[in-house]
């Protein structure tokens, strides 16, 4: 049990680590549809880069400059160049996948270096939760940083709030002196930066190694992730470990049910869709107003600005 | 203390939005700016609030010359600005309204915040609840709600960018009371508006914009004659209607039921005559519109029959009433008569009932630059719809009527335009009116209703309550009806 609860958080780090970068980039209004791209393409190079190297941490850092990268091509397309970001992110996305296969063709069945575990003394001798959460290594533990952190910077700073403003009513916020367009770049290039660690997470930490069923369209799902959440990093969170539980428990049961074992790995994509009808559904939607105090949480809404380009005049 | 504009330029395309504009104003000053819709006002108040850089020129205030390249700058220099639709953001609530662009610590101590927006909503005797959402503030909270924010960031120049649009009576004189004080304790406060009676009643002093420029600047009190011919260049009389010999009857409606919404209206009768003007009078929902959508073939009657020259359409769908010659304008215009992000020159292609397949643009274009030149409409051929003004959609709206109609519906033709424009409107429908066309129309304006009409039809509760002929009734009578009582 305390084996299961352990490998579910563990494999819903990089999951995690994507989309509070996506839930940070669309917070600002920004839409960076190329996640399953960069995941990919980040995921490759991380290996890469730490397989000549020698060094798991400098894959790191390769894999957020890929994703970075990428993000800021988004970025500037969509607000220098008012492109739109949907177009722009899908030829991304499809670019950034072939250039992985291509590339990383050659590190295929190649054994790289890895984090190694990291439990936390004293924490990890918690009965139970110290197994599960503090028993595991650095990238878990950044992944619950990403959490924490990004709550902390929406809904209890100044440039946090500004932030959900540029995203809401961008021309309200620009009247208030934020200056949207360059908050807009930079916020779409640190969400960028995370969905690149996340692909790291995955080569050089989940599943070791590089091929291109790799990351099994983790970025397409963080960016359900994030509509499922409601924008609000608890939620996306929650969503993101609810969708990991279910793969594991698919896993489990091939061998309880070997007649649907064919069926089973593709559950939790429905189950997804069924949670997305839920959390829009009328009587989810009035939650919120029940509970004020939780309003953030319990709302589904999209920054009303989400997509859309600034321009002054 | 003093705020001196200097020489602003601003184009837009083509459009000299701002054309060599100064201005001087004191401190402690009322001072209103006037204007039609499009006379460059707001244009003029975004430069100075910093959201739009100026071509050339200066803002001076206190006598130093301001940097504004961005509303931060401004903000800093002490001008802020309500813009005509409160930049308010409505998932949000009323605390992070407030705070939300504030300069401060990293951490927002929300607790440290909302004891300033108590202290500065006291001082100037407004009350909010921190925790409401913005989305539930009526537009006079909104503006209140900005009031007190800009006045916590050190406001000394307030812009108000036509504040009474959509407030009630009561609010507009709580904030006519607010602006009065701010002018009191030497702020000097903005009030743009292209009400000439709003200005009457609250400016110490005026200045008129016509077409970027400034045409006129005074002390008040000014004759309203005054103003009036500086804001549209030429005095103006509105005219009335010409009688015209009225014809057959057109439309008959027999026995008409009908169920809309909340709108219920039973056992209609009504027969309008060809050249004749029928104004609908009424509360909203009354059942005026459920009216003019069953003659256009929008709603089905439940029972009863309608006929135009003796042809049942009762059971006609729109293109049937189409193709009959029944021509309906509805009152969203943007969001009902035109399509957003199409040109002026496709909007007539799409009106026109040519059905080859390929479009000559070159011809369409030729089309429509007569069109903008028949109907006096401000743009080019290849203007979208929402950049026109409220007039100038009208307008087009008019020129997109085929040349055969029968029968003519409109709701509210006249709401939120300009006197000039609403002039040219009535100018249209009467010459139509004149070549036979009926003319049904829906308002709430009184004074339209008993100009234009030859008769008016008063609703109330669903049902037609009386029948009048606009030369037999008054203001006052109307009034009355309109609220379900004879006059007593
Ligand atoms: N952002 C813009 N882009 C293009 N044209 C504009 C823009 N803003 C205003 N205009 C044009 O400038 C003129 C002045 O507009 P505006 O300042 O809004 O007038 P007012 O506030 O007096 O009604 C109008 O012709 C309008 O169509
Ligand atoms: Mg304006």
């Amino acid at each position: 049990m305390e084996a299961t609860f352990n490998s579910i958080i563990a494999a819903a780090a990089p999951l995690i680590i994507a989309s509070m970068g996506e839930t940070i980039t669309e917070k600002s209004g920004v839409i960076n549809l190329s996640l399953e791209g960069s995941i990919r393409l980040s995921a490759m190079t991380a290996f890469a880069v730490a397989f000549w190297v020698g060094h798991a941490l400098v894959g790191f850092v390769a894999a957020a400059l890929v994703g970075a990268a990428i993000a800021a091509i988004i970025a500037y397309s969509s607000i220098g160049l008012k492109l739109n970001q949907i177009a722009v992110g899908f030829v991304l996305t499809l670019l950034a996948i072939d250039l992985a296969s291509f590339l990383g063709d050659s590190f295929v069945g190649e054994r790289g270096p890895r984090v190694p575990p990291l439990p936390i003394p004293f924490l990890s001798d918690i009965p139970f939760f110290g197994k599960v959460f503090f028993d595991q290594d650095l990238v878990v533990y950044f992944s619950f940083l990403t959490i924490a952190a990004t709550w902390w910077f929406f809904y209890r700073t100044r440039p946090g709030l500004n932030i959900q403003g540029i995203g809401e009513r961008p021309a309200a916020a620009f009247a208030r002196g934020v200056n949207v367009n360059k908050l807009r770049f930079w916020y779409t290039v640190l969400g960028g930066a995370m969905v690149g660690i996340a692909g790291a997470a995955y080569s050089l930490d989940v599943k070791l190694g590089w091929r291109e069923t790799l990351t099994l369209n983790l970025g397409w799902i963080a960016l359900a992730m994030v509509i499922f959440g409601g924008w609000h990093p608890l939620r996306v969170a929650l969503g993101a470990y609810m969708f990991g539980a279910l793969q594991v428990l698919a896993f489990q049961l091939q061998d309880v049910f070997p007649g649907v074992s064919q069926v089973l790995p593709v559950a939790p994509f429905p189950l997804m869709i069924l949670a997305l009808v839920f959390v829009y559904s009328d009587w989810f939607s009035k939650l919120g107003d029940r509970f004020p105090r939780m309003r953030n949480l319990l709302g589904s809404e999209a920054p009303a600005g989400l997509g859309q380009v600034f321009e002054r005049e | 203390m003093s705020l001196e504009i200097r020489d602003i330029y601003k184009h837009f395309g083509p459009v000299r939005a701002s054309d060599g504009v100064s201005i001087t104003i004191q401190e402690g000053s009322l001072h209103g700016i006037l204007g039609e819709n499009g006379a460059g006002k707001s244009t003029l108040m975004k430069i100075l609030s910093g959201f739009y850089s100026a071509d050339s020129g200066e803002v001076i205030l206190n006598g130093d010359v301001l940097d504004l390249s961005s509303p931060a700058d401004a903000i800093a220099a002490g001008i802020g600005m309500l813009h005509q639709d409160p930049l308010v953001f409505l998932p949000m609530t009323v605390l992070d309204n407030f705070a939300l662009g504030s300069p401060g610590t990293v951490r927002l101590d929300r607790t440290e915040v909302r004891k300033e927006l108590e202290r500065v909503s006291s001082e100037l005797g407004f009350e909010f609840d921190p925790s409401r959402l913005a989305r539930s503030l009526t537009i006079g909270e909104r503006q209140q709600l900005s009031i007190t924010r800009l006045m916590w960031l050190g406001a000394k120049v307030l812009i108000f960018d036509e504040p009474t649009t959509g407030i009630s009576a009561t609010q507009r004189l709580q904030l006519f009371d607010t602006l009065r004080k701010l002018a009191e304790h030497g702020l000097i406060v903005l009030f743009v508006s292209h009400k000439l009676e709003e200005v009457e009643d609250l400016c110490d002093s005026v200045t008129v914009i016509r077409q970027g420029k400034v045409v006129y600047e005074a002390e008040m009190p000014v004759p309203a004659e005054t103003l009036v011919e500086k804001m549209f260049g030429k005095v103006f009389v509105v005219q009335g209607r010409e009688a015209v010999p009225l014809g057959q009857p057109v439309l008959r409606l027999a026995n008409i039921d009908l169920k809309e919404d909340t709108t219920h209206l039973e056992n209609l009768n009504l027969e309008v005559a060809s050249g004749e003007v029928v104004g609908l009078a009424g509360l909203e929902g009354s059942g005026q519109r459920a009216l003019l959508r069953a003659c256009a073939g929008l709603l089905e009657p439940a029972s009863g029959s309608l006929e135009l020259d003796g042809v049942s359409l009762t059971k006609a769908s729109y293109r049937g009433h189409l193709a009959a010659g029944v021509h309906y304008l509805p009152a969203g215009r943007l969001e009902e008569g035109l399509i957003e992000g199409i040109s002026i020159t496709e909007h007539l292609v799409l009106a026109s009932d040519d059905s080859t397949f390929f479009i000559d643009w070159k011809a369409a274009r030729k089309v429509a630059e007569t069109e903008i030149e028949d109907y006096s409409i401000k743009g080019t051929p290849s203007s979208s719809a929402e950049d026109l003004s409220g007039g100038n959609q009208q307008r087009l709206l008019l020129s997109m009527i085929p040349d055969e109609v029968k029968l003519l519906l409109l709701e509210h033709p006249t709401r939120g335009l300009d006197v000039e424009s609403a002039a040219y409107v009535w100018t249209r429908l009467l010459a139509r009116r004149a070549e036979g066309t009926s003319v049904i129309f829906a308002s709430a304006d009184l004074d339209e209703l008993l100009r234009y009409s030859d008769r008016i039809v008063v609703f109330f509760a669903g049902e037609v309550f009386a029948v009048r002929d606009a030369s037999g009734t008054d203001g006052e009578e109307l009034g009355y009806l309109i609220g379900g009582k004879e006059r007593v």
